[in-house]
């Protein structure tokens, strides 16, 4: 393997192995890239193409149409923005609590910590029911506003773990002493020197909170009625799963070209509602690789 | 005898409370920041605890949660006595248990493949591939689902014409539908659950790689007799992750690769109480059948941690 032991030769079986765990890797990858090719490749492609199954792998008369269909639909323009202010909102809202609650239980000295970390273990282990939760929405009267999808799942124990678990072992005990002496108060201290040394664990945090909105719609769904307030996710329900099997009336040369229109319109937005996501996937897999690890050191 | 270990007890209360007052005066601020998401865990996590008692009850809101009369096991009974419920939970658990087999083996051999190989663009490449799935929203999985899958103009089918096959129409058979959802998931989900794995293989001591390969083990010895031991606690405490979350499993996936054809096996016990609940408006009969699933989950998850504990000396707790 490594040069250091170039002395020690694969053994025959061992080459056979390797190439077997080559083999299973690229098979691998490619099941997992095609229908991502595909998806891609038929949404660039002109509708026909798509619908007489002539698009396999790449793109066959290469066309915007689909875009353009995307891009001229107010309901999805409309969803993209509320999906981007919901995601903004809840991405603050998530990690202000977070941060402010996981610090607290990263201090060593901190009296009650292990009382608060079984407080919300138990909540991982036992859930109350979509019911009652749905009851305490509506008590609240959050009903059908913004606030249905931005507080009820403000805060995730994974990610409270994450935070402390970062917190405890990079914010040295001295430290705290020390602007103690000083005369630091707890909450000067966490702004002014917790925060800036976290960056890390923040951009973590907004990200797995950030994906988590921008891909949700149950709570949408239950909680919302009013169209003007659906996020992009909750639209593109409704066009590329609720509507997909319905399409009557009109005659049949007309009909077929609108259903030409909005199968490939699908493949786009598809493609459309996770640009987002992959803007930011460079930056995402990074810090979630980094976050996964953190959250898996027990402290 | 008696008096001294009363007297440490007494000894013991008041360090616990000089501890406690000590930590309020130093941290008082801290203790007031975790108002607020203390506030949130009892009202949207404990409050809807405690209103699970509707399941006893014949909520109604004008009475509201407290207010409203008992009605003891009714709508259990109502629930069991309905044969609908025996599909449901056998429903419920086959899909879970057949994802639980195939998605939790799949990312243990893939980290264990790619621990195998040098690192380089290629290694780089398949994690970045695997990994990027996880991040696509469940209705977008959903609709390419739909699409590829469409009997007149969905790529598989038109693959499968071309090679002399007839076309399926693969969501509207209820037999195809776990296998739909499994395998779909296991596409989405492999590459991410695999970090752990990577990480915790990451931290095997490389001495006893050393030690292995002088001993002349070849490299599926070294997989068995080295990494699969390493990584054992983290396969533990994942299988019991995995298992307190069978019956919670896809739900929202569910419902949307549902339709009228495969309800037959596509019918699981939280889609159900959505629509008796959220639908129907029958919120106390819907909350029973939840709490009963809720039950069943802890059930399993106390019992896989007991087994966990007792074979390898892990456990959650």
């Amino acid at each position: 393997m490594s040069k250091k032991n170039g002395t020690i030769r694969e053994s025959y079986n061992d080459r056979v192995f390797l190439t077997l765990i080559y083999i299973f890797l690229s098979i691998l990858m490619i099941v997992i890239l095609y229908p991502l090719v595909y998806i891609v490749s038929a949404s660039i492609s002109s509708p026909e193409a798509v619908t007489s199954g002539q698009v396999w792998l790449w793109p066959v008369d290469f066309s915007l149409e689909g875009y353009i269909e995307v891009f001229n639909n107010s309901d999805v323009i409309r969803g993209f923005r509320n999906s981007i202010l919901y995601t903004i909102g809840y991405t603050l809202i998530a990690v202000f609590l977070t941060v402010i609650f996981a610090y607290p239980l990263s201090r060593k000295n901190f009296y009650g910590k292990t009382f608060f970390m079984i407080f919300i273990l138990v909540t991982m282990l036992f859930y109350g029911g979509l019911i009652p939760e749905y009851l305490v929405v509506q008590q609240l009267g959050m009903l059908d506003t913004p606030w249905a999808i931005l507080i009820p799942k403000a805060m995730a124990v994974w990610q409270i773990i994450i935070a402390r678990t970062f917190f405890y072992t990079s914010i040295p005990e001295e430290l705290v002493e020390a602007s103690e002496m000083d005369g630091c108060s707890s909450i000067r201290f966490l702004w002014h020197v917790v925060i800036p040394l976290s960056k890390p664990i923040i951009a973590v945090l907004a990200l797995m909170y950030a994906v988590f909105q921008w891909n949700s719609y149950f709570d949408a769904m239950i909680f919302l009625r009013t169209e003007d307030l659906f996020p992009l996710q909750l639209e593109l329900r409704e066009i590329l799963i609720t509507q997909s099997e319905s399409g009557a009336n009109q005659d049949i040369a007309e009909q077929q070209k609108r259903q030409q229109l909005a199968n490939l319109m699908q493949y786009s937005l598809i493609v459309v509602s996770s640009i987002p996501v992959l803007i930011i996937y460079p930056f995402a897999q990074k810090y979630f690789v980094k976050g996964m690890l953190l959250g898996s050191v027990k402290g | 005898m008696d008096h001294s270990i009363d007297q440490s007890k007494e000894i013991k209360k008041i360090t616990q409370w000089h501890l406690a007052k000590r930590s309020f005066q130093r941290h008082w601020q801290l203790y007031i920041l975790m108002i607020l998401p203390v506030l949130y865990f009892i009202i949207f996590k404990y409050v809807p605890m405690l209103g699970a008692v509707i399941a006893f009850k014949d909520y109604n809101v004008v009475q509201g949660i407290i207010e409203s009369p008992w009605v003891g096991w009714k709508h259990f009974e109502n629930f069991f006595n309905n044969p609908v419920a025996w599909d449901l939970i056998k429903n419920t658990l086959f899909l879970s248990l057949y994802q639980l087999a195939v998605t939790f083996p799949l990312p243990i051999l893939l980290a264990l493949a790619l621990n195998e190989i040098r690192d380089g663009i290629f290694k780089r490449s398949v994690q970045m591939f695997t990994y990027a799935p996880y991040f696509i929203s469940t209705v977008v999985i959903v609709s390419m689902i739909i699409l590829m899958l469409s009997p007149r103009s969905g790529i598989v089918n038109t693959l499968m014409e071309a090679i002399g096959l007839d076309a399926v129409n693969f969501l509207g058979q209820a037999d195809m539908f776990r296998s739909i959802f499994v395998w779909s998931d296991a596409w989405q989900i492999t590459g991410y659950s695999a970090i752990i794995y990577l990480a915790a293989l990451a931290g095997v001591d490389k001495q006893q790689y050393e030690a292995a390969k002088i001993d002349g083990a070849t490299r599926l010895q070294k997989i068995w007799n080295v990494d699969i031991p390493a990584i054992m606690p983290t396969i533990v405490i994942i299988l019991i992750l995995s298992v307190g979350n069978l019956m919670a499993i896809g739900f929202e996936k569910v419902y949307l690769l549902q339709n009228p054809l495969n309800l037959g096996t596509s019918e699981i016990l939280q889609t159900y109480v959505y629509k008796m609940g959220i639908i129907n408006a029958d919120f106390s009969f819907a909350t029973a059948v939840g709490l009963f699933n809720s039950i069943i989950n802890l059930i399993l998850l106390i019992i896989v941690n007991a087994i966990a504990k007792k074979v390898s000396g892990n456990g959650l707790w």
